[in-house]
């Protein structure tokens, strides 16, 4: 089989304005995985996209089984047995997970649904990628994020699949999830199955995938076999440069900024209660589903809260709605942050100043100059990367998003902040420019909390690790005696001794 | 300076020249159009939906919108010739009265639709009704023929030419796009309108900006039901049927998104002017009622066709400005204003 490629690339270019892919080659052969490895806006993506028809090429060649292949839809390319995972999730939360699944052929009598057809046929698909026991029936949009992704992952596997691309299919997935994610992909392997892995993460790249293409400003730089380069290698030849060490010295952290006594939201947050201190980075480590993200809501205002009690620097504050958060000087910058965190289609300088903008107004009057410094400012500080500060948010990368919504809360200065995967779906350099911000912001007394889905990123990160399982603080680990073992126990203690509260949810 | 940035200034000119295109369309059609009259009669006309829409835009830009201002405008009105003719009020006594009932019914819009949480669309409908009936109720049903007393509003003054309602008018516009661009109140309706849930989350209780939107939006009508009342020198009940329509359409002309978050107060005004140039215009080449009605709804639907090709080219243009004002700025370093 290896003689013959499933999939053959040569000379593949496109630009928008300035290039994104230029004189790309590439190949996949029946069976394997190739991951596609690059900073933010290397042109992986829009690779992906040409593949699957959402985007036309400008010139190359790209011959599928030696026949050439130039979708102009979603639907031709599905037609042709390219199916794409899309990053951004893409499911319709009123429908039922059957219907998102099916969307395009729902089984139908007439212009009647088959309802009993439908859910047997996605109860299956559901099994193939390990959700079985979930009602096909549920609206999606009840689902975590975690499980919607496996949704769009199960409608990608129902479907008559010769090529299959998946990028950053792992991204809000923890990680017995990735394990059923990685069963299926090697079943789809066996079957012949060429499989296109854009990621960022490393250990699953190497866990899963045969070669590796490095990508960088829309060039192929190298392909590898997994077992022939380290990853330092292969994240130099992504940044173009050496990334600078990480310095791991202890710090000296100040007295309580934070506490959070018995708090109660919702089916998730059953009384959860913990401390966070000037000057330290304190991790929250748990599986999807457990309550990390409602936690950091609820201490934030964005959701009700039923009973509990919120220190900040040891005095009570109640906290109604995220404006009285703020006040108190918390700050959150969340999980999603297109839809939560941005103001997509307004300019970075109006993204910049949006939480601290009394200060750049005077009774009531924007005081421009002071907004288009600050923004500057702030772009300086953090790299990000733009045309300039009047740019439309909605244009910039990942990474560069979520520099702006942090750059929002460095200019309102808070004490506590509240990081919810603050490096989904970002790039290895970017990632390190967050974690050297977190850092420095810990440096300077703030009390930094992170949620994090990776484990390795909390344990390079953190002062202390918190573990939460099924609502509730698990565990607690200290630098030395934590490892990715003793954590991840600790994140399914809560689901094993008490299974029965467990399926009930 | 946001007021005068490139880009902006790119889509009012942009706007202009539309604007500027229908005269001279219709000057070539019909050789009496292109007269100093013809601008005088549109000038005297358009106070009435211009300030109406002044609020209409603010309304839209939050992502909401006003159903009830011709309503508003006309209950207003009504009540104007009630006061000054029923009760013998000083006509201005009776306007800020007018004003004030103006106010109160978009405050109600305001409470009704943000604290219960009903989508804006709904609760005006209602205040659409509402209004209506109170001004019938007001009136007895009855047009009162008012005169002089109230006519001076909308009479020009010999020296200018054109009345203080539009004057009234020009000011509202330019001071409601400042209000847009330079105030935090108006970077707060722009946030919320783009997205309202992000805007919550960076710490911004949105609830007191949507309701303030609103309670302008009614004083505005209240404004417009005022000088419609003054221009027919009587209190009509009927008076502003339909109106909402105009205005949304003026506003969505004026390149104001109706899914919020972008939107330009000038732009609407230039939208009113087309909307009234394609009236009067029309009217001088002979074009009957129906026909009319026609073409003036072709033109909304390709104005919003058109705007995203305008955006486009406003952007395009506004980024070699940059540009160019770029390679001025290596050549010489930024001073820090």
């Amino acid at each position: 089989m290896a003689d013959a490629p499933l999939l053959e690339v040569t000379g593949l270019e496109k630009s928008y304005n300035v290039p994104v892919l230029s004189d790309f080659n590439f190949d996949l052969l029946p069976g394997e995985v190739h991951a596609l490895v690059g900073s933010n806006g290397a042109g992986k993506s829009t690779f992906a996209r040409i593949l699957c028809g959402l985007t036309q090429r400008d010139r190359g060649d790209i011959r599928l089984n030696g026949r050439h292949h130039n979708p102009g839809s979603k639907r031709d390319a599905e037609h042709a047995g390219v199916i794409m995972v899309l990053q951004e999730l893409n499911v319709i939360p009123t429908l039922s997970i059957a219907e998102n699944i099916f969307l395009n052929r729902l089984p139908r009598n007439g212009g009647f649904i088959r309802y009993n057809n439908l859910h047997a046929q996605a109860a299956k698909a559901l099994a193939r990628a390990g959700l079985e026991g979930v009602d096909p029936a549920t609206p999606a949009g009840l689902l975590g994020v975690g499980h919607q992704q496996l949704v769009e992952i199960a409608g990608a596997l129902s479907q008559d699949c010769r090529l299959l691309i998946l990028d950053e299919p792992t991204a809000a997935l923890s990680d017995p999830e990735i394990d059923k994610l990685f069963e299926n992909v090697r079943r789809l392997q066996s079957e012949g199955v060429g499989i296109i892995y854009v990621s960022h993460r490393m250990d699953e790249i190497r866990r899963i995938a045969n070669r590796i293409t490095v990508l960088r400003d829309g060039r192929r730089v190298a392909t590898h076999k997994v077992g022939d380069v380290t990853s330092t290698e292969l994240v130099r030849e992504m940044a173009g440069h050496d990334l600078p060490e990480r310095k791991q010295s202890a710090r000296a952290t100040g007295p309580v900024a934070l506490r959070v006594n018995n708090l109660k939201a919702g089916p998730r947050v059953r009384g959860v209660t913990f401390e966070a201190r000037h000057g330290e980075i304190l991790g929250i480590a748990g599986l999807i589903g457990s309550g990390r993200t409602e936690t950091l809501r609820a201490i934030f205002g964005a959701d009700p809260k039923e009973s509990g009690e919120i220190l900040i620097d040891g005095k009570a504050v109640r906290i109604r709605n995220p404006k009285d958060a703020v006040q108190a000087g918390i700050a959150l910058i969340p999980e999603d942050r297109k839809q939560h965190g941005l103001l997509l289609s307004q300019s970075i300088r109006v993204n910049t100043t949006l939480s601290s903008i009394s200060n750049h107004a005077s009774a009531g009057w924007l005081n421009a100059d002071a907004e288009s410094q600050t923004a500057t400012a702030q772009c300086q500080q953090l790299n990000t990367r733009c045309h300039n500060i009047e740019q439309v948010v909605g244009e910039l990368s990942g990474g560069n998003q979520q520099k702006v919504v942090i750059a929002r809360w460095l200019a309102r200065d808070c004490d506590v902040m509240l990081f919810d995967e603050p490096t989904r779906g970002i790039d290895v350099a970017a990632k390190d420019t967050i974690y050297e911000l977190l850092r420095g912001l810990a440096a300077k007394g703030k009390a930094v909390v992170v949620v994090s889905s990776e484990l390795v990123e909390l344990m390079a990160l953190c002062d202390r690790i918190i573990v939460m399982s099924d609502g509730r603080i698990a565990a607690e680990f200290l630098p030395g005696n934590w490892s990715q073992e003793t954590i991840t126990k600790a994140a399914f203690s809560s689901y094993l001794t008490e299974s029965e509260g467990a399926t009930a949810l | 300076m946001s007021l005068f940035k490139p880009r902006k200034l790119i889509e009012y000119a942009a706007m202009a020249a539309i604007w500027v295109a229908l005269i001279l369309l219709f000057g070539s059609l019909s050789h009496n159009f292109l007269s100093s009259r013809t601008f005088l009669t549109l000038a005297n006309r358009i106070p009435a939906l211009a300030v109406v829409s002044v609020g209409m835009t603010l309304v839209l830009v939050i992502g909401g919108i006003d159903l009830s201002v011709g309503s508003v405008a006309g209950l207003c009105g009504s009540l104007l010739g009630v006061l000054v003719l029923n009760c013998h009020m000083p006509f201005w006594e009776a306007v800020v009265l007018c004003l004030i009932m103006g106010l109160a019914a978009g405050t109600a819009n305001g409470l009704v639709s943000v604290c219960l949480n009903i989508p804006s669309f709904i609760v005006t409908l209602g205040m659409l009704e509402v209004a209506r009936g109170l001004a019938y109720l007001v009136t007895n049903s009855q047009t009162k023929y008012i005169g002089g007393a109230v006519e001076g509003l909308s009479e020009p003054v010999a020296s200018f030419g054109v009345s203080p309602a539009f004057l009234i008018t020009v000011a509202l516009t330019i001071i409601g796009q400042i209000v847009l661009s330079r105030t935090v109140f108006g970077r707060y309706l722009i946030a919320i309108g783009t997205n309202e849930g992000a805007t919550r989350l960076a710490g911004i209780n949105p609830v007191p900006s949507k309701i303030a939107v609103f309670a302008l939006a009614g004083l505005l009508s209240g404004l417009g039901g005022v000088f419609l009342t003054s221009r027919l020198g009587s209190a009509d009940p009927n008076v502003g049927v339909g109106m909402e329509l105009s205005a949304i359409a003026a506003v969505v002309i004026g390149g104001t998104s109706l899914m919020g978050g972008r939107g330009s107060v000038i732009n609407t005004f230039f939208g009113v002017l087309i909307i009234a140039t394609l009236d009067a215009g029309l009217a001088q080449i002979g074009a009957s009622e129906p026909a009319k009605r026609v073409i003036t709804g072709a033109v909304i639907v390709a104005a919003v066709v058109l705007d995203a090709s305008r955006q486009r080219l406003a952007t395009r243009l506004a980024q070699s400005f940059n540009v160019v004002k770029r390679n001025a700025n290596t050549a010489a370093p930024t001073s820090p204003n």
